[in-house]
């Protein structure tokens, strides 16, 4: 089945078939993804979800033994294409974990990690990025006095905002969200939703919600994966009040999780 | 025999066990402290070795041990940690790292006397560089790289897999991760390993016995193919070749070499604990 069609596609996934070891995880996958709007990958583990997350901006390269085919496009390039430079793809798709993973060192140098590494040295620059990175993380007002602490000190919910931000200093243009609410509480979940919100004015989200109920709150679009198929890809209304799929409908009413 | 009392008598033979082990450390040190003492001046450390070393000092090997110490280091520390950083952070597992990794674990099992002997034979004799301290050292190095390479890729892979995730999506290439934050990272236990391998290396007489380590020369080395003396060896000399020699002079001598062993041991420790308490992980 193959998903919703849109005119220019941010991100375009074309009969990505994907296994680990011969174990296959994605089933001839295609999707197309829309700029400027919040796609969520919603259904039970094991369908594919994050694979397929981890393949738009190369991660899973990382993996060994690995087989793919088919193309994944942005903006109209193939990121798999021999001459690609991988860490400039990955500058453009940012990536934030299902837990917050800040980096040893403080909020300061967490957030100008991927700047600093790209090349920019100039300081009024860096404290731009720092300031603005914060700020699109609804982040700023809570540590703007202690920029130079350890990024560790921070609660679970800031640390995440602070990952979010981190992504976001390097001012890509796909956001790629795994599950990035699953360890917090409900307002910290609320005021990284929020965020989003904010953010799909300027960029590209992928999200892996959490719960449905997520899914439901953020989702432009929405794409439904059981077991490395997709079932079904509409937009986010649609899906959730009348999906075509007798399958979408049992797992979005909480037959299944 | 109550079950209380076969579990006193348990502790009590456990606790003897674990009392065991500290007595000889405490009893070779103090032997060696309290019949040394008496010998360490600052006569002792800074003079040559007179009348067929049975007086003056220890200079020439206190001296001999610090190059051939220093020496191992420039050669197995860019190696050692070279070699931990591509095990750790670049290899695949294929049969080629399987037959690296099983070398560095046999390589740690070799008697130090055949260290010794293939020193003579490849440095010494083949490479013709003569009984010298570069042979010496690179004996030394090759003595001390499975410590070093073994600790320090320990210590690589502890640092967690997720951050050189972070450190690749951002935009960094795998140097740029390593560099950044791994290496940083796994600096206190690659510190420590490359101590606690220098250390064993400065101890050792049998590797240097042929290939660079001299019975009697009163002065200091004049450059890297030059012989020295050296502390394990001089003492080895003092205690059973010298006819006559006097006791407090061969106390003072090992108690110099275990202050320079110890001293590094110690130093390793503090780093290790210094660096235990900043850890963010």
């Amino acid at each position: 089945m193959s998903g919703e069609m849109v005119l220019n596609p941010k991100i375009r996934i074309e009969n990505v078939s994907y296994a680990y070891n011969g174990v296959p995880a994605l089933k001839d996958i295609t999707l197309d993804v829309p700029a400027c709007a919040i796609t969520v990958f919603l259904g039970p583990a094991g369908g594919g979800k994050t694979t397929l997350l981890r393949l738009i901006n190369r991660l899973n390269d990382l993996v060994e033994n690995t087989q793919m085919t088919g193309r994944i496009l942005l903006d109209g390039q193939d990121i798999y294409a021999p001459e690609v430079d991988v860490p400039s793809l990955r500058r453009r798709v940012g990536m934030v974990f299902a837990l917050p993973l800040p980096l040893p060192g403080t909020i300061r140098e967490n957030v100008l990690y991927g700047p600093k590494l790209a090349g920019i040295k100039e300081r009024t620059r860096l404290e731009e990025i720092l300031v603005r990175s914060l700020q699109q993380a609804a982040l700023w007002d809570e540590v703007k006095d202690r920029l130079d602490d350890p990024a560790n000190r921070l609660s679970g919910g800031q640390q995440q905002r602070l990952c979010i931000a981190r992504s976001l200093a390097l001012e890509p243009e796909v956001l790629l969200l795994d599950e990035p609410t699953s360890g917090l509480d409900p307002i910290s979940t609320a005021k990284v939703e929020e965020s989003l919100y904010q953010l799909k004015r300027s960029y590209t989200i992928v999200l892996v919600p959490h719960s449905v109920q997520q899914a439901a709150r953020v989702a432009d679009y929405a794409a439904f994966f059981l077991i490395g198929e997709l079932v079904e890809h509409q937009p986010g209304k649609a899906l959730f009040t009348a999906p075509r799929d007798k399958r979408t409908e049992d797992y979005i009413t909480g037959r299944f999780g | 025999m109550s079950r209380q009392q076969v579990q006193r008598i348990g502790f009590a033979l456990l606790a003897l066990a674990a009392v065991t082990v500290v007595l000889p450390i405490l009893l070779v040190i103090g032997n060696i402290v309290v019949r040394g003492l008496a010998a360490i001046n600052w006569e002792f450390l800074t003079t040559m070795p007179k009348n067929g070393m049975k007086a003056g000092g220890i200079f020439p090997a206190l001296v001999g041990t610090l190059l051939l110490t220093l020496g191992t280091a420039v050669v197995c520390i860019p190696m050692g940690v070279g070699g931990a950083i591509y095990l750790s952070e670049y290899a695949r597992d294929t049969w080629l790292t399987r037959a690296v990794r099983l070398a560095i674990v046999n390589l740690a099992g070799i008697p130090s006397i055949v260290y010794g002997l293939f020193g003579l034979g490849l440095f010494v004799l083949f490479l013709q560089f003569g009984t010298s301290i570069l042979a010496g050292s690179l004996t030394l190095a090759i003595m001390t790289l499975p410590v070093i390479i073994s600790t320090s890729e320990e210590a690589l892979r502890a640092v967690p897999m997720e951050f050189r995730t972070v450190s690749f999506s951002l935009g960094g290439t795998r140097w740029q991760g390593i560099r950044n934050i791994v290496l940083p990272q796994a600096l206190p236990g690659i510190i420590t390993g490359i101590i606690l391998g220098l250390l064993r290396a400065a101890g050792e007489t049998a590797p240097i016995l042929f290939t660079v380590a001299a019975f009697y020369l009163p002065r200091l080395p004049r450059s890297p193919f030059d012989q020295t003396m050296a502390l394990p060896y001089h003492l080895y000399v003092i205690s059973t070749q010298v006819p006559g020699m006097p006791k407090h002079i061969q106390y003072g001598t090992a108690l110099v070499l275990l202050a320079v062993v110890l001293s590094m041991n110690i130093v390793a420790t503090l780093i290790r604990s210094y660096f235990r308490r900043r850890r963010q992980w």
